[in-house]
């Protein structure tokens, strides 16, 4: 729904495609990122910073147009915006409204802090981190990431 | 497959097995062809004199053969070849793979490509099981390992060995404490990973304070490249340099370890006290790598 431009116009509804609601304030530039939308992919995307609400004080919304992200790549937002809703739209209809989990293994999402880990290296291989209680675990050198995680993300 | 690239991921039962079985083959009851017409690959991105000597040894002691690379500068690795394609080679000449490397994670990565066994002979900082093995035999010839007072002396910091063998002994109930020179405690991470697992671990500035109440002191080198100058490294060194003098009062069954090779940490006159155990730790790295040469290849 638009709103009165009076009480700060916010972003069109989408026709298809996915709105992430409920980001912490500040993090929907992250959350592009973890899902892998950047300056040269061809979606239609509308980003809402620091939106006034009523649970969260202050939240970011991401609107992408024309696709619908898939569990794997919802799973990942859960890092950086763990209270994130996903609702995929079809013809400007909620088809479906979901949460993030946080899921149990990385691949390819976060590099290693670590310059001597061997997934920094040109093998071939992305890095794997599992997801502990205090933080991401390098499954190749042990390295723990208990802090900043959105300063690693590839 | 049965790869050890970790200690960490060993269960006790599994250490417990593999440290029976290295007692059977130091008391000879082993048999010489178990692995006779078997190959194994020592593939060493690093130097190393002993680790891949006694690996030699163990190999040759149960009827097998193993071939190797030890000059980087020969290698294929030298011209630009992955390791993943060096291993995936190499898994299709022997029956398993012995690995030392700079990079840390490189044997977890070795072993996601090879057809074979992977067993980590140390990977930069980070693991180095067989040395963790080696250690836990050597302490359980003189006693029990379990709840065992342990000290860690030395550089706690970048010490690998100290830290594999810390996260072995806390499946033992050990207690731990840690005597190290300004910045190069034990990490906090390990610290409280070691905590969260039910270890205490206490802390000291000076060994001759907790000596006499420890069972096992295990001693490693402190590196002159961490100080940032050699009068600084000598006036540390110094203060964590083990005499017989600072051995007076200790327990009758008290060991005295090192990983080797050692410098200064260690005066030469404790070699010719009971309690001096770390060329018998060397030595034990005969038995301990032919139980691991058994397990995986079995």
């Amino acid at each position: 729904m638009r709103r009165d431009a009076r009480d700060g116009l916010l972003i069109s509804p989408i026709r298809d495609g996915t709105v992430i609601d409920h980001i912490n304030g500040g993090e929907a530039l992250n959350v592009l990122k973890i899902i892998g939308i950047t300056g040269a992919t061809t979606e239609s995307i509308s980003v809402a910073t620091n939106v006034k609400s009523s649970k969260m004080g202050r939240k970011d919304i991401v609107k992408i147009e024309n696709r619908e992200l898939r569990k794997e790549e919802v799973d990942r937002i859960a890092l950086i915006a763990p209270h994130a809703t996903i609702s995929i739209i079809r013809n400007f209809d909620v088809y479906e409204k979901k949460g993030v989990d946080i899921p149990a293994l990385l691949i390819g999402v976060v590099r290693c802090p670590n310059p001597g880990c061997i997934s920094n290296t040109n093998e071939p291989v992305p890095s794997k981190f599992e997801v502990m209680q205090k933080g991401l675990h390098c499954l190749y050198c042990e390295w723990m990431i208990t802090k900043d995680i959105t300063n690693h993300i590839l | 497959m049965n790869h050890i690239i970790s200690i960490r991921d060993l269960e006790r039962p599994e250490i417990d097995c593999l440290l029976d079985k290295a007692a059977l083959i130091q008391a000879n009851q082993y048999n010489e062809s178990a692995l006779k017409g078997r190959i194994l690959a020592l593939l060493f991105f690093e130097p190393s004199t002993r680790t891949r000597m006694s690996f030699d040894a163990a190999m040759a002691r149960l009827g097998g053969t193993s071939i190797g690379v030890d000059n980087v500068e020969a290698s294929s690795m030298a011209k630009g070849e992955t390791l993943a394609d060096t291993i995936r080679v190499v898994s299709g000449y022997a029956d398993a793979i012995v690995l030392r490397h700079p990079k840390e994670g490189a044997a977890r990565l070795a072993s996601e490509f090879s057809s074979v066994p992977v067993i980590n002979a140390g990977d930069g900082a980070g693991q180095h099981p067989s040395q963790t093995l080696l250690d836990l035999y050597t302490i359980r010839q003189s006693m029990p390992l379990e709840r065992i007072k342990v000290g860690l002396l030395g550089d706690l910091r970048y010490g690998r060995t100290a830290h594999s063998l810390a996260h072995a002994l806390s499946q033992y109930g050990a207690t731990l404490h840690t005597i190290s020179p300004k910045g190069l405690e034990l990490p906090s991470a390990i610290a409280e990973e070691l905590a969260e697992s039910g270890t205490e671990i206490i802390e000291h500035d000076d060994v001759s304070r907790v000596i006499t109440g420890l069972d096992v002191l295990y001693v490693t080198r402190i590196q002159r490249e961490r100080f940032p100058d050699s009068a600084s490294y000598f006036k540390v060194a110094s203060s964590y340099r083990i005499t017989p003098e600072l051995l007076n009062g200790v327990k009758e069954h008290f060991i005295v370890l090192h990983p080797l090779p050692r410098l200064d940490e260690i005066d030469p006159r404790v070699d010719l006290l009971p309690h001096a155990r770390y060329f018998e730790q060397s030595r034990n790295g005969i038995p301990v790598r032919m139980a691991m040469l058994q397990k995986v290849m079995s």
